[in-house]
């Protein structure tokens, strides 16, 4: 599935604005039908990472490659890239149809041609009945496919595609989050997502980078990538881990590994309960530590009833040796 | 209803009179201008008449009205076109802060605060050094364009801090060249703006008087020779003139909100069928 490989690379990719160091070095490769989801926090350099990557940034310093031809210096129309904004960028002022055959016309299609192709797109993404809308007169998530369809008529080799769904209510989400993956699926063409919702690139991904500060900290498969974060900052930023300090140093441990047990390890900790949250299908104990380490675990919720606990009582939580992860630095 | 304070219905009457002091001359003039055939410049009436209006298009003793007219009509339109386009061009310059873009900012908007009478004499003396002959349609112009220009850049302004960037980068992404990106995006997108300044370069040009008093050269425009009838002419023709002309900017400024409210029907006709089948 992610043969064959280097489709994009970056190399040593670097952009300053001024003193400030935005993207930092980032090297990366990528596979030829990978959905890659670049996941940071805001101002980790990952928007400016892919809209280098589109041309709308000049590089300061490296190298971007797709396909073997270095892209690095062309025009955003010229690198066979299709990008998708986070607004959609959809042209107000231009009906669905027009929007859509926007590229089209640029390159001198006639009109009734160009209408044609783009109502073929249209169906693609089920809005052939709404042409003759103007954007500002569609919901969000129509607004969402008819900027795929404008992207995917230009017959891009690579998507990339700028939180593309974090203007959408939570609904949504998670709809278009699988219209997307097949999609990509369809297209059999790399898809370069940038995020900041650990769930959303743990859902698409079949290639997840970490960004912070400017740098890579993880990439990998997500399954990787969720079972060993390899530093702290993966670990915390994913979510659902707990830090913990060993004898050889920080290791992670995901909250539904950790066990409420009986018997006194070297896997193992007391703590006071501080807080319980039921989430529907599992409950998350959030427990104090004796040397005051906030630690949480996620306890199925037919065996947290079957011996409920309560705010304030003392618990041993333990975890089995395998399933702590040592972090690096 | 919530009662309203005593300081509301104090306020009302206020603004009540200043509204009245806004327009009490205008409705004036337009009352005296249909006086009597033999009425005076004063109340009270002596007779209503639409006399005068008739007298407008007689040969007149003193001052050339349609001539005038002519010339503030084409020079509204030409300090308009270059008001609209040098606008655009210095809103799409400014966008990015090159070096002394602050500085040449405060030089644009430093000749609003000029007095325009200093303009008036500035342009003339520089076209009597140069030995230039000054004209309306040259100097005139100019020294209208110190007056409508910083407004017009001022409304550009305005208008590119709410546009959103990415639709450009959006038109470069989809294959558009820079200018197919200008003409196919940017200028659709600010069109009622630029509708404004539109008519913000007209209107402002053709009632112009003291920067085009010194420049205009021996051919006066509309405003100008309407100054010079009130020290000559003695008739209700006058108020006549004042009330056609007050009547021709009513007309111009609506037949550009008639352009403007066309343009949005236009793009909402392709949403007749708006609010069914939205998932």
């Amino acid at each position: 599935m992610n043969a064959p490989d280097k489709y994009l690379e970056l190399i040593n990719l670097t952009k300053k604005y001024g003193e400030v160091t935005a993207v930092d070095g980032i090297s990366l490769t990528t596979g030829a039908t990978q959905y890659v989801c670049i996941l940071g926090p805001s101002g980790c350099g990952k928007s400016s990472l892919l809209r280098m990557i589109a041309g709308h940034e000049v590089v300061t310093s490296g190298d971007i490659v797709l396909e073997q031809n270095n892209i690095t210096d062309l025009a955003p129309a010229d690198r066979g890239s299709a990008m998708m904004f986070q607004s959609y960028a959809l042209f107000p002022h231009l009906s669905v149809r027009d929007n859509v055959a926007f590229p089209l016309k640029m390159r001198g299609v006639e009109k009734s041609k160009r209408h044609g192709v783009a109502e073929q797109f249209l169906e693609r993404v089920q809005l052939d009945i709404l042409a003759d809308r103007l954007p500002s007169q569609l919901s969000g998530g129509q607004q969402q496919r008819v900027a795929l369809a404008r992207a995917m008529i230009t017959n891009p080799q690579i998507m990339l595609l700028d939180e593309p769904l974090s203007a959408l209510d939570p609904f949504l989400r998670g709809k278009i989050r699988s219209e997307l993956k097949a999609l990509q699926r369809a297209l059999a063409i790399p898809f370069i997502h940038v995020t900041h919702t650990q769930d959303e690139a743990l859902a698409l991904a079949d290639l997840i980078v970490v960004m912070n500060d400017g740098h890579i900290e993880q990439a990998g498969p997500a399954l990787e990538v969720y079972n060993t974060p390899r530093t702290e900052f993966v670990a915390r930023f994913l979510g659902g881990h707990n830090i913990v300090e060993a004898e050889k140093g920080k290791v992670s441990i995901r909250s539904d590994r950790i066990k409420i047990g009986s018997k006194k390890t070297k896997n193992s900790l007391n703590a006071t309960v501080s807080e319980i949250e039921y989430q529907g299908s599992k409950i998350v104990l959030l427990a104090r530590s004796e040397r005051d380490l906030e630690i949480s675990a996620e306890i199925p919720d037919s065996d947290f009833f079957q011996n409920p606990i309560e705010v304030g009582e003392s618990v041993l939580l333990s975890w089995k040796a395998d399933d702590a992860h040592l972090l690096a630095g | 209803m919530e009662p309203r304070s005593r300081s509301f219905y104090a306020l009302a009457i206020f603004f009540g009179l200043f509204i009245l002091f806004l327009y009490g001359p205008v409705i004036t003039i337009g009352i005296l201008s249909f006086q009597g055939p033999r009425g005076g410049l004063t109340f009270p009436m002596n007779g209503v008449s639409v006399h005068w209006f008739y007298d407008l298009f007689e040969k007149q003793a003193v001052g050339d009205i349609w001539g005038s007219f002519r010339r503030s009509f084409v020079l509204g339109l030409m300090v308009m076109v270059c008001t609209v386009v040098f606008s655009v061009m210095c809103g799409l310059a400014f966008r990015s802060r090159f070096r002394g873009s602050g500085l040449l900012f405060y030089l644009i908007i430093t000749s609003l605060i000029i007095p325009s009478i200093l303009i008036s004499l500035g342009v003339g003396l520089i076209f009597n050094i140069l030995d230039w002959e000054v004209h309306w349609s040259t100097s005139g112009m100019g020294s209208q364009l110190t007056w409508t220009l910083p407004f017009g850049i001022l409304i550009m302004f305005a208008v590119f801090n709410r546009f959103d960037k990415s639709y450009e980068e959006a038109a470069r992404d989809l294959g558009a060249s820079w200018w197919q990106t200008i003409r196919f995006v940017v200028l659709p997108i600010i069109a009622p703006s630029l509708i404004g300044v539109a008519l913000f370069g007209f209107t402002l040009s053709y009632d112009e008087f003291a920067r085009t008093l010194l420049t205009s050269g021996s051919k006066n425009t509309l405003p100008l020779e309407i100054f010079g009838m009130t020290t000559n002419v003695t008739t209700p023709v006058l108020y006549a003139l004042g009330t056609l002309t007050t009547v021709f900017s009513l007309i111009i400024i609506l037949g550009f909100l008639l352009i403007a409210y066309l343009l949005r029907r236009r793009q909402e006709r392709h949403g007749s069928d708006a609010g069914s089948g939205l998932v």
